[in-house]
This record gives structure tokens, C-alpha cells and sequence, in this order.
């Protein structure tokens, strides 16, 4: 049931890209996407293919699990690419029936951009696959922590997050159990229309939320009870460590992003 | 014919990933009408799951559930009229109460029957005052209601479904001792009065040794014993190694026995205890 969905789809495994510095995985991501929105032409997308290739091969992730990652967005690359196909107008008539018609220019473009979003979407996905969402968040609070001078509270919104994610599957077994009490009580919640279905969600919702703001406020007791008091002269229990590796990383993708430049300039 | 039979039923959880875990394992068993089933077990011995599948909210692996000698998954069976005839009480009932008045929460399962409102009326009160809800706390949201209070409504709502099975998942747990044996006691005249069958699920010996008819002792997804109290408590040794201690009283007058004061019968109950303990004391014999 609701048990087998995966929410943060980190996929443990000893590898390089795992042990990375999680700060550095975010930066290098951003520059990933940066390299691919710049380049307008295909070197862009075959240096995105070497960096998705290389960093797979390097993560030890198989990869299925990256070509899994790209089956939910089937239905966007597929607006995308037909859009594409038939709105473009430009170079030679490939094909025309009535108003519709494809074009040169169009095929081209569709081919480019379902390209762009698949390599988007598996180079990202490496990101989440290889870093747990703990310690995604506490890199993101590191990274954004200069703004703190902006008074932005930056740590408490990393420890929203961090909450958010550990409560979860806290939350999604809850909802399993609070649907099987109801079902042991007759509630029907698969047959009728859309508005007998609605309400047919009011018995499990209500113990839900009731029982999201009774676990909140035993959260928030237990919190304060052990002192918590914000971020302020906080210490971690992991802290992130960068080394050579992370450098290499960074040079590696920072390498790719200048050829494509350059490559953009000059061609 | 027995009301509810397994036959050669599995469970086994996600199948197939690293987490493959068989929650119960090839078991058989037969319920007579009427009877007082105690289930114990360890943490993990499969308990909810099998209660889960007997009321048909899980769908075993492989295996049957007979009710009244028809097959629940059958092609054709309505699995929501079996809930109906086989009502299971979860552990911690009261987090799902949801309705505005203890009234409506427990009327909730009659509702979803297609009774008529007279006959639910009828039902709601007759609950409430088999659990022991004054009449005036059908009014009062379930929210104000004490612990002990709510988890008496959760088994109403069950109970006013007048199941012909009552399943309840450790309906005491989390509560104090008085609150237990309110509940138990109730359920015990519930149980009289109706002649319903129930299965009680428990991780307390004392509790099943005082109600249950006869006993169902899971182990690692595995019946290891369903039988009369007696004969089962008779097996202490083999209870003792999967870390199951016999009922307190049992065990002090096996320490009794030691020292060398004996009685004719094992004693599983407080209050047979101490009625022998009286006999013994006016003057009856021991004998050793």
C-alpha cells in the first residue's frame, strides 16, 4: 500500500560520489544544470552525457535505478516533444496533414529538448540517489548560511525540513494504520462518485491531523526539554568534510561547463 | 462447523526486497462459536497480522480464511460484509475517533451497515452502556473525553457493528490496572450476554488466563500452542523458553509447591487461588 511509495529515493551504497561532500554535490549540480541551459547545441548535451555516465559509473547506482528516475516525467517529455514537433515552423516541411505540420527546425528542437530534460532530470536525481535528505538539508544550511546576515533564518528552516522529512514515514504508516481501522469499520473508500470519495476521506484525515499536532507539540516539548534553543552556538554530529576528491569533482564538472562555453562563443 | 478457520496461512511483507519478512507462517487454526480465544505472543510474533487477516484487511500470501466454512477471497465473497461479521478493535483504537460527538463516532460502523436510525439509536445506546459510557457523554466530543474513556468508545464503535467475531489488538494496553480490568470485566459480560466470539489479543498471561476459553500462543510467525488454558500453562518450560512467563499466581504457587505445600489443581486465577488458599487455611488439606 501507501508503505511502497519512496520519498527521498536515497539508494545506500559505498561509493565515491556517496562519501562526496554533500556541499559540494549541490554546487556541482547547480553548475550541471547552469552547462546544460547554456549549451544551445549538441555539445551540451553529449557533456551532460559524459558527466551523467561518469558520475553513475563512479556512484556504483545501476543503472536502472537512473532510468526509473526518468519514467515519471514520461508525460512532460512527451508534451514537450509533440509541442515542439508540431508548433515550430522552420528549414523544410518534413511532413504536413491539414493545419498540422513538421518541420525541420521542429524535429530538431523537439529531439534537443527531450534530451535536455532527461539528462536534467537523471543528473539530479544522482544528487538525491547518492545523498540521504539529512544530510542534504545540513548541507543546505551550510551553503546558505551567509544569508543569515541577511536575517534570514536559514537554520530554521533547514530543522523545518529535517522534521518534515524524518516525520514522513512516521506519518505515511500512520495513515495506514487510521485507513485500516476505518475499513475494519465498514468505510468504504474505493467505490462512489468524486464527492462520496471526498468524503469518505474525512475519517482518515481528521485522526491524521489530530494526530500530526498532538506528535508536534510532544516534538516541541521534547525539544525545549533538552534545551533546544536554535541555531545559535550549535555543534553537529556529522560534519562535512571536504577533501581532493570534491575538488576533483568540482574541477571536473567546472572543466565542461567552460568547453561549453567556450564552445557556445566560438562555434 | 467452526465460525472462522485458517487454513495454511502466510503472510509475508514486501516480497521481494531486501526487507522480505514472513509475518506469519503456515498456520492452521479453527474458531468454535462462542469462544474465548487469548492470543498471546511475543512483540513480532505475528499477532496483528493475523488478526488483520482473519477480519480481511490483509490478503494472505497464500492460505484460506474460511468464515462459516466460505472462503473470504473468494471470487465473489464482499469482503466489507465480512468486517461487518468479524469486528477488529486496533491497538490504540481512540486515534481514530474523527466524529463531533461520541454519539455520531460510534454510530460511524452501524451507519456504513445501512441500518435504520432507530435501529442505530438503538445500538449506540446499548453499547455506550456495555462499555460503561454514562449517557451523557454521547453528547461530548470524543476529544474531551479521558484516555480510558476514548479507547471505550473506539470498542463501542466495533461492538455496536454487533460482529459476530470481536477481535481485539491489546485493547488495554497503555492503561492503568483499574482501567484494565474495567474493560476486560465488561468485555467479559459482553462476551456472556451475547455469545459472540472473541479473540483477545494480550501481552499480559494474567488477563487471558482470567477470560479466555482456551489459548492460541504464537511464536516466530508460528502457532506453538492452542489449547485450554490449563494444558497450555502445563507446558511451562517450553512458554518459559520463548520468554513467555506463566501467569504471577501460577508461579507463586508453584513456589509454594516447593516448599512443600501442595494443592490438587493448578491455579491460573487469583481467585480460584486465593478461595483455595481459604480452604487450606480453615483447615482443608494439603496435599503433598
Amino acid at each position: 500500500m501507501l508503505k511502497d511509495i519512496t520519498l527521498g529515493q536515497y539508494f545506500p551504497m559505498e561509493s565515491v560520489v556517496h562519501r562526496m561532500d554533500a556541499r559540494f554535490k549541490i554546487i556541482i549540480t547547480l553548475l550541471y544544470l547552469v552547462m546544460l541551459f547554456l549549451g544551445q547545441r549538441i555539445y551540451a548535451l553529449l557533456a551532460g552525457l559524459l558527466f551523467t555516465v561518469v558520475v553513475t559509473l563512479c556512484s556504483k547506482i545501476p543503472m536502472k535505478m537512473i532510468l526509473k528516475s526518468i519514467k515519471p516525467i514520461v508525460p512532460i517529455l512527451l508534451v514537450t516533444g509533440i509541442l515542439n514537433l508540431l508548433l515550430l515552423d522552420g528549414g523544410d516541411v518534413l511532413w504536413q496533414w491539414k493545419f498540422l505540420k513538421i518541420t525541420e527546425e521542429g524535429l530538431h528542437t523537439s529531439a534537443f529538448m527531450v534530451a535536455r530534460i532527461c539528462l536534467l532530470i537523471a543528473g539530479t536525481s544522482l544528487l538525491t540517489y547518492t545523498t540521504s535528505p539529512i544530510t542534504l538539508t545540513d548541507a543546505i544550511e551550510q551553503l546558505l548560511s551567509p544569508l543569515k546576515k541577511l536575517k534570514l533564518p536559514v537554520h530554521e528552516l533547514a530543522m523545518m525540513m529535517t522534521i518534515a522529512l524524518r516525520f514522513i514515514p512516521t506519518l505515511i504508516e500512520e495513515t495506514d494504520k487510521i485507513m485500516a481501522a476505518q475499513k475494519a469499520r465498514g468505510a468504504d473508500l474505493e467505490s462512489g462518485n468524486l464527492l462520496q470519495r471526498a468524503q469518505a476521506l474525512v475519517p482518515i484525515l481528521i485522526p491524521l491531523f489530530v494526530s500530526a499536532f498532538r506528535r508536534a507539540e510532544e516534538l516541541a516539548l521534547a525539544m525545549e526539554c533538552r534545551c533546544y534553543h536554535g541555531g545559535e552556538g550549535r555543534t553537529r554530529l556529522r560534519i562535512l568534510h571536504s577533501g581532493l576528491r570534491d575538488y576533483v569533482a568540482l574541477s571536473f564538472i567546472l572543466l565542461l561547463l567552460s568547453a561549453v562555453i567556450l564552445l557556445n562563443l566560438f562555434c | 462447523m467452526p465460525i472462522l478457520e485458517a487454513k495454511d496461512l502466510t503472510y509475508t511483507y514486501s516480497i521481494g526486497s531486501p526487507f522480505e519478512k514472513t509475518a506469519v507462517d503456515h498456520i492452521s487454526l479453527q474458531i468454535e462459536q462462542g469462544e474465548f480465544v487469548g492470543i498471546i505472543g511475543h512483540t513480532g510474533s505475528g499477532k496483528s497480522t493475523l488478526m488483520q487477516m482473519l477480519n480481511g484487511l490483509l490478503k494472505p500470501t497464500s492460505g484460506k480464511i474460511l468464515l462459516d466454512g466460505n472462503d473470504i477471497w473468494a471470487k465473489k465473497a464482499d469482503r466489507r460484509q465480512v468486517r461487518f461479521q468479524v469486528g477488529l478493535v486496533f491497538q490504540y483504537p481512540e486515534y481514530q475517533l474523527f466524529e463531533e460527538t461520541v454519539y455520531r463516532d460510534i454510530a460511524f460502523g452501524p451507519k456504513n451497515m445501512g441500518l435504520s436510525e432507530s435501529e442505530i439509536d438503538q445500538r449506540v445506546r446499548e453499547t455506550a452502556a456495555a462499555v460503561g459510557l454514562r449517557e451523557e457523554l454521547l453528547e461530548k466530543a470524543p476529544y474531551a473525553l479521558s484516555g480510558g474513556q476514548k479507547r471505550r468508545v473506539a470498542i463501542a464503535g466495533v461492538m455496536a457493528m454487533e460482529p459476530r467475531v470481536l477481535i481485539l489488538d491489546e485493547p488495554t494496553a497503555g492503561l492503568d490496572p483499574k482501567g484494565r480490568e474495567k474493560i476486560l470485566d465488561q468485555l467479559a459480560r459482553y462476551h456472556k450476554r451475547t455469545g459472540c466470539t472473541i479473540l483477545l489479543v494480550s501481552h499480559s498471561m494474567e488477563d487471558v488466563a482470567r477470560y479466555a476459553s482456551k489459548l492460541l500462543v504464537l511464536n516466530r510467525a508460528k502457532i506453538m500452542c492452542y489449547d485450554t488454558p490449563s494444558k497450555v500453562f502445563a507446558q511451562s518450560d517450553a512458554l518459559a523458553q520463548t520468554g513467555l512467563a506463566l501467569p504471577q499466581i501460577t508461579r507463586v504457587f508453584a513456589a509454594l509447591r516447593e516448599k512443600g505445600i501442595c494443592f490438587s489443581e493448578e491455579v491460573y486465577t487469583v481467585k480460584f487461588g486465593a478461595a483455595l488458599l481459604e480452604d487450606a487455611l480453615k483447615g482443608g488439606a494439603f496435599k503433598c
